[in-house]
């Protein structure tokens, strides 16, 4: 306890004071993005001791356009692609928790078969997000073959997507009442070939990445985050579960068809960097598995949307929904006044919330362990922005 | 000297608006059945604090939200934290009501420490004077509310007293309009 505070303290309260305190002539200010390939759009300062970082301070907001003050200008359907924007290799999770909320505040009811496409959508989606940043993670560590290969496989379920809905990366597909359109014809068994063939490729990136004595090296014991703080610190997703707390929303509170689904929450104990890249790759190993089941389970026809009225609005009233994305439980707060445009629209993302872990691990690591630290936080820094 | 007046009178006129509104919610609550569990939370809560400094405004399933004065806030949420086990700070978000002259702050509270817990969203909201809006900060208590208090800063303008940095943090630096979420700024051609 003692030992958090004084920690959370130094690095994120009175970090710039304490370093003031100390011999400033020593230390070199480094200024990390936002035109830097390797931060995203997204600057953060850090001074450094030697090899070692002393301060930390982030600095987002390169990329904020005002989504939630967008929302308040147009209908709950019209706002459905531009909410999307923060995390387009993520469209469907960022629209789902909306349409849950909107669902609530107008009532409206989702058929099965709507519910288990969104949910197959959702999973297909994971896999694509959590490609694209284990393909960035790899570059930024050097590996340029875990760059070429999660990427090229990404194309695969992006191809599977494009088939249901119609677009390769904003699908907009999520709506309140279901999804847009039913699946194509023999979408199926491509999807259970294409699961098949990722789960041979999964085993393959153990080998090529993960058991690779150089990522081990850079990862491994780098960057720990423990139970405790991962807890007050109120982190999400593949971060929180790093740390050891099966915590996922799919299972904490199931939406749509999760409670039917048989699945186990991915989780490691060791809260280092490897520990944090480790999990997302767990997480595609057992999306698979949710793919295969919610295929199998699925009805085999029926509506997949319920019927709209223009406008859809509902009684005055607020509603606080939330599902477990690529990055962590993703939740809309919404407050409706009763006319078919929000009064109020909150986000609260997986990459904002993740973002308060940066300098309290990144103070006291070595300037070569930050992009290893960095990356694997899972940050999307569009989405932190908004 | 004056803020606290101020603050002490938009308190006063707060539990009025808000004795109001929950009759209304109560009469309805009575046809609605409150899960048990939540409504454990809720007796907590009210038996320590007695329902003139918490008002319950909603129970839903997984969901509660309870509505306190500034003034007040700290010790609520403190037992919140140490006795019902709500350990950190989802979101904090603002909602500005130009109609009473208020701005209202919630915080979305949730738990990872105890299982129980884990599918429960608290919503531990206030009300404060939207002319001079100021309330006592909750990072001591919540950790994790110290990024989203500072965008609730720049984004309504409430001040965290006792926050050490209540300061830009999304918009630019060089912003120079009032803050963007108030329903007066309004997005040029719209």
């Amino acid at each position: 306890m003692e030992n958090f505070e004084q920690k959370f303290d130094e690095t994120i309260r009175r970090g710039l004071e304490i370093v003031k305190e100390t011999e400033e002539d020593r230390l070199m200010t480094l200024s990390v993005g936002p035109q830097h390939p390797g931060s995203g759009h997204f600057r953060f300062t850090i001074k450094v001791d030697g090899d070692y970082i002393v301060y930390c301070d982030p600095d987002p907001g390169y990329v904020h356009r005002g989504e939630e003050k967008m929302c308040e200008y147009r209908n709950f359907i019209q706002n459905i692609p531009h909410l999307e924007r923060p995390v387009i290799h993520d469209s469907t999770n960022i629209t789902y928790s909306y349409s849950l909320a909107v669902e609530e505040l107008t009532n409206i009811k989702v058929p099965l078969r709507g519910q288990y496409i969104r949910a197959l959508a959702s999973e297909l989606n994971r896999q694509v997000y959590t490609l694209y940043w284990l393909g960035i993670y790899g570059i930024f560590l050097g590996h340029s073959t875990m760059f070429m290969w999660p990427l090229g496989d990404r194309e695969l379920f992006i191809d599977l997507l494009e088939a249901l809905t119609g677009a390769r990366v904003t699908h907009a597909f999520n709506i309140p009442g279901g999804v847009r359109n039913d699946m194509p014809e023999g979408f199926k068994d491509r999807c259970l070939r294409q699961v098949a063939y990722f789960e041979k490729r999964l085993v393959e990136y153990e080998d090529i990445f993960y058991n690779n004595p150089l990522f081990r090296q850079r990862t491994e014991g780098v960057g720990i985050l423990t139970k405790e703080d991962a807890i007050k610190l109120g982190v999400t997703g593949s971060v929180l579960r790093a740390s050891g707390i099966p915590f996922d929303v799919r299972k904490a509170e199931p939406y749509d068809v999760y409670d039917e689904i048989d699945f186990k929450i991915q989780y490691m104990k060791t809260g280092d960097s490897y520990a944090r890249s480790m999990v997302p790759l767990l997480d595609m190993k057992e999306s698979c598995h949710i793919i295969r089941e919610l295929l199998d389970k699925m009805p085999q026809s029926g509506e997949v949307r319920a019927k709209l009225q223009p406008n859809p609005k509902g009684p005055a009233g607020e509603s606080y929904k939330r599902v477990e994305s690529g990055r962590g439980a993703l939740g809309y707060y919404i407050v409706s006044d009763g006319t078919p445009k929000p009064y109020r629209v909150k986000l609260s993302v997986g990459s904002f919330r993740n973002m308060l872990a940066l300098p309290f691990l990144l103070v006291g690591s070595k300037l070569a362990d930050m992009p290893s630290i960095y990356w694997s936080l899972n940050y999307w820094p569009v989405e932190a922005d908004r | 000297m004056s803020s606290n007046q101020s603050n002490t009178q938009n308190g006063s006129e707060q539990k009025k608006n808000v004795t109001d509104s929950t009759q209304t919610s109560l009469s309805k609550k009575t046809e609605i059945t409150i899960p048990e569990f939540e409504g454990s939370i809720v007796n907590q809560l009210v038996t320590k604090f007695t329902d003139k400094i918490v008002q319950v405004v909603y129970v839903r399933p997984g969901r509660t939200k309870i509505l306190v004065p500034p003034n007040e806030i700290v010790q609520v949420a403190t037992f919140i934290r140490d006795t019902l086990g709500f350990d950190h700070a989802e979101s904090v978000s603002g909602t500005d009501y130009p109609k009473d002259n208020q701005i209202e702050v919630i915080y979305h509270l949730s738990s990872y420490s105890d299982e129980k817990l884990s599918s429960h969203v608290l919503a531990l909201s206030t009300r404060v004077d939207r002319n001079d809006s100021r309330m006592p900060t909750l990072i001591d208590i919540f950790k994790s509310a110290e990024y989203h208090e500072r965008e609730t800063f720049e984004m309504l303008g409430v001040y965290f007293e006792g926050h050490p940095r209540n300061e830009r943090f999304l918009l630019p630096e060089d912003w120079a309009d009032i803050p963007p979420l108030r329903k007066e700024f309004r997005i040029k051609g719209r």
